[in-house]
């Protein structure tokens, strides 16, 4: 089992339910900050969006701040170089698109991530029926690759990819990208349908902007994932103050 | 015994063509290209719906195109050129042979919505004409640096009863609105078949839409054998993502004729790229030394493309087809020539090939070689563009 579920599965049965907020990485020089303000507001794992041109799975809000991390010239090297000068104190899971990977090289990639403090990796558009070769190089790293599951997921797809998944399963709640839906949605369902094959953690995402909103998706999985609606606050000029109050709020309402 | 054809069959059942194609999209998009790949799978083995696609090409569509003889030109450059006429299809360009298609495999699946990306508004305007001759919902998106290149198509789009949405993300160009449809079939799967239209996207597409335009390499293979010209020495034509060319080679395949795809020089996905992962599949891609995708640059819209199909780039790898880039300047003047030599005004997009045959006859094509150019598309949609353009230069 990979360093990062072993931590994950502690950290379910301590009966905490997991607080994992998504910043993109280089969309303000001080984005380590704003990732340690969350840590220290009450976040159990931090996603790193690393910025890719073409976000397929991605609304404008991310969109948005994966331009301006591009226009500041960020690439895989530069956010590897800032978290491993950074100690965040939690666990690390970059999230992108497989072409910078793939490009990179992927063996080269997962080294590079491991080296640089991350665990684990959820890459959107790479597929089960792809990921062999990616997953073989993350295997080498203790790198654990993380599925998405959505609502139109099959029965068969659900029981194939909450085996492979590594850390946890993320549950989508929508039908939708990210920073277009409000509300759990299907995550009931969803959650249901990976917990009747596997006992991996489950944590809901796609959907969650606001406190009430992730207590109510917390009562049925074993944590959430907010990352629009705390994107959006910091393409408004938030600071990592600003950062830790709002993971603070979420904090608080999910151990109500 | 003959041979089994050896290029263009179908691909393997992960979707790939040697190493590029396959199937990268987010999960949530996962069941509806499992459901697509066995509804094509079905209808593409059901005599009922054969029959129904060539009957609507034939009735609505027009089909089958002629191959026209360019007498004037073949003369001044010395090599016989035969163009295959998809400009005179309905809607002006191939793109109306895949959008039959596949409405009638959306109204087979259940479906009764469709969205679709457009550059030059070709695609999106054939979506159109299609959708509301099955009385099918339509969403087109379109990069919005095209809407305004392409104004009349998008307005055409809306006489036919879509809506065109203008895509303001990224370069505002065809990637883009690719992108965006992307994000919306996400969120509309469940009744909406996203009409993808070129030779790209995740497996099934690409494969689905060659076989779709395959009628057009097919038609010209029975009209040149039954005119005494046989298999011609080369086969050219224009390639963004790349469907008219898939579509002329594949009655040409596994023959002797040398296929050739030209590329806008700013979009060159084969010169210029390195194999990459965009848009659903593995192919070459123009992309920055850190795998962003770069932007291309096309007097052409419709060629404004970082990409090219995985069929095209496995045809290239595999040395059967050779891929060459051409530059802006030498389409405006294909384009003027082939107007006053034989009076058909081509599209931006097929002047490109035009301009090929312009540049290597004598050279990469010997004298007295017969070529088969197809003249994707007609020119009317440019002639604003280019009147703006030359009109600037006065």
């Amino acid at each position: 089992m990979k360093s990062l579920e072993v931590t994950l599965r502690a950290l379910r049965e301590s009966g905490r339910k997991a607080l994992v907020p998504y910043f993109m990485a280089g969309v303000t020089p001080n984005w380590t900050q704003h990732v340690a303000a969350a840590v220290h507001g009450g976040a159990d794992a931090v996603e790193v969006g690393i910025p890719f041109s073409d976000p397929m799975m991605d609304g404008v809000i991310i969109q948005k701040a994966a331009e301006l991390s591009l226009a500041a010239g960020t690439t895989i090297d530069s956010i590897c170089a800032e978290l491993a000068a950074s100690d965040l104190g939690a666990p690390l899971i970059v999230m992108t698109y497989y072409n910078l990977f793939h490009h990179y090289g992927l063996r080269r990639a997962s080294g590079r991530l491991a080296q640089s403090g991350v665990s684990g990796a959820i890459v959107p558009d790479l597929t089960l029926e792809e990921s062999e070769e990616w997953r073989a190089a993350c295997d080498e790293n203790d790198i654990a690759t993380i599925f998405l599951v959505a609502p139109s997921t099959t029965p068969e797809r659900f029981a194939r990819l909450a085996r492979a998944t590594e850390g946890f399963c993320y549950a989508s709640a929508r039908m939708a990208v990210t920073g277009r839906a409000q509300g759990a949605g299907d995550a009931t369902r969803v959650v249901d349908a990976v917990r009747a094959t596997s006992d991996v953690p489950t944590y809901v995402g796609i959907g969650i902007s606001s406190p009430e909103q992730a207590r109510d998706a917390t009562e049925h999985s074993d944590g959430v994932i907010v990352g629009s609606a705390l994107v959006d606050t910091i393409l408004t000029g938030a600071s990592p103050a600003d950062t830790e109050v709002f993971i603070a709020s979420f904090r608080r309402a999910i151990d109500k | 015994m003959s041979q089994p054809p050896v290029f263009m069959g179908a691909p393997s059942s992960t979707g790939r063509f040697g190493d590029f194609g396959g199937r990268f999209v987010p999960e949530a998009l996962m069941p509806a290209c499992l459901e697509l790949e066995a509804a094509f799978i079905d209808a593409w083995s059901d005599p009922v719906f054969i029959d129904e696609y060539h009957s609507v090409l034939h009735e609505f569509a027009g089909r089958s195109t002629p191959v026209t003889y360019l007498g004037r030109f073949s003369k001044l450059f010395g090599v016989e050129v035969y163009a295959k006429r998809e400009d005179l299809a309905h809607t002006g360009s191939h793109k109306i042979n895949n959008v039959v298609g596949q409405t009638l495999l959306t109204r087979r699946m259940g479906k009764t919505r469709v969205i679709a990306e457009t550059g030059a508004g070709q695609h999106g305007v054939a979506t159109a004409t299609a959708a509301a001759r099955l009385g099918l919902a339509c969403t087109v998106y379109m990069g919005e640096l095209d809407t305004h290149r392409q104004e009349l198509n998008v307005f055409r789009m809306e006489l036919l009863g879509s809506t065109v949405v203008p895509v303001t993300s990224g370069s505002k160009t065809l990637k883009d609105a690719v992108n965006e449809a992307m994000r919306e079939w996400v969120s509309c799967v469940e009744d909406t078949h996203y009409c993808l239209g070129s030779v790209m996207g995740p497996h099934p597409f690409p494969w689905m839409v060659r076989e779709f335009q395959s009628i057009i390499g097919r038609e010209a293979e029975e009209q040149l054998t039954a005119r005494g010209v046989g298999v011609p020495d080369v086969v050219v034509a224009c390639v963004g993502g790349g469907s008219n060319a898939a579509g002329i080679f594949a009655g040409f395949a596994n023959s002797s004729a040398r296929l050739v795809g030209v590329e806008a020089a700013g979009g060159a996905a084969v010169s210029n790229g390195s194999p990459g992962v965009l848009h659903g599949m593995k192919s070459m891609l123009i992309q920055s030394e850190h795998g962003q995708i770069e932007e291309a640059h096309s007097i052409s819209a419709g060629l404004d493309y970082p990409g090219i199909g995985p069929e095209h780039a496995f045809l290239a790898a595999s040395g059967r087809a050779e891929y060459v880039g051409i530059g802006d300047e030498d389409v405006l003047v294909a384009l003027q020539t082939l107007s006053q030599l034989e009076g058909i005004i081509p599209a931006l997009e097929s002047a490109h090939a035009v301009a090929w045959i312009m540049q290597e006859a004598g050279k990469a094509i010997p004298r007295g070689s017969t070529v088969l150019l197809n003249l994707s598309g007609r020119g009317d949609k440019d002639v604003a563009q280019v009147l703006d353009i030359l009109r600037g230069r006065e």
